[in-house]
């Protein structure tokens, strides 16, 4: 039995179909990246891990716990947390307050100010930004909410949807080594990038979607040197 | 000229007491996205509630609050997760519940028969209460005590709500699910409850408003219609979804209600409060003082 198990999962957008009898499956301690191009389903897949949608066939067992019907709130309470693509932060509320809705659940409220000291250790800044509203954040301290803010939950699998989105370069190398850095306290990490030769470099395993399948599926370092990613996702 | 600010301070009062009634509006708005159209029948609710607590047991007309507010807020949280939750549901891809909209004005049209039927037309009011027609005078100016206290009641309640808004884990999990609710979701927010306790808190504003209005208004079945529309240019005028707003619109129909009967004839005051309701519609949708949540 792995920690999250993924069993031939159907998934639709009304009538349309977007992922396609896809299997995975993350061990405790490990971190998995999805790999796939605009529209491969990546998104999709982490949304419906956390709930927001159903699938119409297969299942998903947390630590042996089916889930797949279960509703988001009951599954953040359970441990997988998502930070979202796009960061989806709560632009009208403060840097602090965005941290603290984080901890909303049972679990993560009891020990939030705990929580809320690592995150600030994590990322100083913005223990400076704290009482600024979170809209008036530049895209990288956005980013920094955004995972602070999954964290908070006290995650045990955190899924973040491409966290390196639209940062400048020096700001992606600085979220992957935070990625990074969280997976070797101890959270299992899933993620989901585009960037495929940096989150390959981090991760234990991968997946390649393409189209709503997974193609293709191994060791990260095994990937980078297959010559199917080389030549469609690394443009080698 | 003393007559003015006499009209003046009433209008602010009794405006205020406008934006008490819409102040549950704006807050439901705020955070299901959904115009409630039965908001004046729960208005309508809550004055009758007042008004039989009163008129049964002789007590203080204000001391009906104790029971009132948490009568009225059961009776919002049921009627959402009774009657509105299982609409949204059904409806959740949807980007704008519209069937949720018809469905408050369903509630509305069941709860004015209702109380038509339970406690037919007749008006209703609190004979000799000890607020009825109680003024207060300052030289010339005299100022109704009922208004004030209404809008003691009505700062306060926008008040508490703000600081509970802003202050508890329930009231930045409320802020989170009007601003997203999707990520708010992610967050281990369960939406469905959060409407809850929004309509929960809405309505027992409106039942605060209520008691404020029975010493010195009329109790008919459909009394809300009346507030009703006044609540939705209010809310219009200060900012779907701004608590503030709300109270500084009512003050301004109230104002103009009182102060423009002085120097026209009052057929005219309401055309130009529907005027100015128009004119910000067109001009300035967020409303006049442009901020869309102060929360
Ligand atoms: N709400 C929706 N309704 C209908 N179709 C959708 C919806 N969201 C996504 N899709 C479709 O599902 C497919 C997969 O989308 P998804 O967002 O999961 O892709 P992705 O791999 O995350 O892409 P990207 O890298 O661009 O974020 C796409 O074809 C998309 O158009
Ligand atoms: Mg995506």
């Amino acid at each position: 039995m792995s920690f999250l198990e993924v069993n031939n999962i159907d998934v639709y957008y009304g009538d349309v179909q977007v992922i396609f009898d896809l299997t995975l499956h993350v061990d405790e301690g490990e971190v998995v990246s999805i790999i796939g191009g605009n529209g491969a389903g990546k998104s999709t897949l982490l949304r419906t891990i956390s709930g927001l949608i159903s699938p119409e066939r297969g299942q998903i067992l947390f630590e042996g716990v089916p889930i797949h019907r279960s509703p988001p709130e009951v599954i953040v309470g359970r441990g997988i947390v998502q930070v979202p693509e796009g960061r989806r932060l709560f632009t009208l509320m403060s840097v602090r307050d965005n941290l603290i809705v984080g901890a909303y659940n049972q679990r993560a409220d009891r020990e939030k100010e705990r929580t809320l000291e690592e995150v600030s250790s994590l990322f100083p800044r913005l223990r400076e930004r704290e009482s600024q509203l979170a809209m008036t954040l530049s895209g990288g301290e956005q980013q920094m909410v955004a995972i602070g803010r999954g964290l908070m939950a006290r995650p045990k699998l955190l899924m973040l949807d491409e966290p390196s989105l639209g940062l400048a370069p020096l700001l992606m190398k600085n979220i992957f080594q935070t990625v990074r850095k969280i997976a070797d306290q101890g959270t299992t990490v899933v993620l989901v990038e585009q960037d495929v030769k940096n989150s390959l470099s981090l991760s234990d395993r991968a997946y390649i979607l393409e189209h709503g399948r997974t193609v293709m599926e191994g060791p990260a370092e095994e990937l980078l040197e297959n010559p199917h990613v080389k030549v469609a996702y690394l443009g080698l | 000229m003393i007559y003015v600010l006499e009209d003046l301070i009433n209008g602010i009062l009794m405006g205020s007491i406008y934006g008490l009634t819409a102040l549950g509006l704006t807050l439901i708005f705020g955070v299901l996205k959904v115009i409630n159209f039965a908001h004046g029948s729960m208005l309508m609710v809550g004055m009758y509630a007042a008004y039989w607590a009163v008129a049964l047991t002789g007590v203080h007309p204000y001391l009906a609050l104790v029971l009132v507010i948490p009568v009225m807020y059961l009776f919002g949280h049921a009627m959402q997760d009774i009657i509105i939750k299982p609409i949204f549901k059904a409806e959740k891809q949807v980007r704008e519940p519209i069937t949720v909209i018809i469905v408050t004005t369903g509630v509305w049209y069941i709860l004015d028969n209702l109380s038509l039927l339970v406690f037919g037309p007749q008006y209703r009011t609190l004979q000799d209460n000890p607020l009825r027609g109680k003024m207060l005078e300052f030289g010339d100016i005299m100022i109704s005590v009922p208004k004030l206290w209404g809008f003691a009641a009505a700062v306060a309640t926008a008040l508490a709500v703000y600081l509970f808004l802003q202050k508890t884990r329930m009231g930045r999990a409320i802020r989170a699910t009007s601003l997203d609710r999707e990520a708010a979701s992610l967050m281990g927010i369960n939406q469905y409850r959060i409407y809850n306790v929004a309509f929960g808190i809405g309505t027992a504003t409106a039942g605060i408003a209520g008691v404020a209005l029975v010493p010195f208004y009329n109790v008919f079945p459909s009394v809300g219609v009346l507030f009703d529309i006044k609540g939705f240019i209010i809310v219009v005028l200060g900012g779907l979804g701004s608590i503030g707003g709300a109270l500084l619109g009512g003050m301004i129909v109230g104002v103009i209600e009182s102060v423009g009967p002085q120097v026209m004839t009052a057929t005219w005051t309401e055309a130009i409060v529907y005027a100015l309701f128009l004119l910000v519609l067109f001009v300035k949708p967020s409303g006049l003082f442009g901020v869309k949540y102060d929360w």
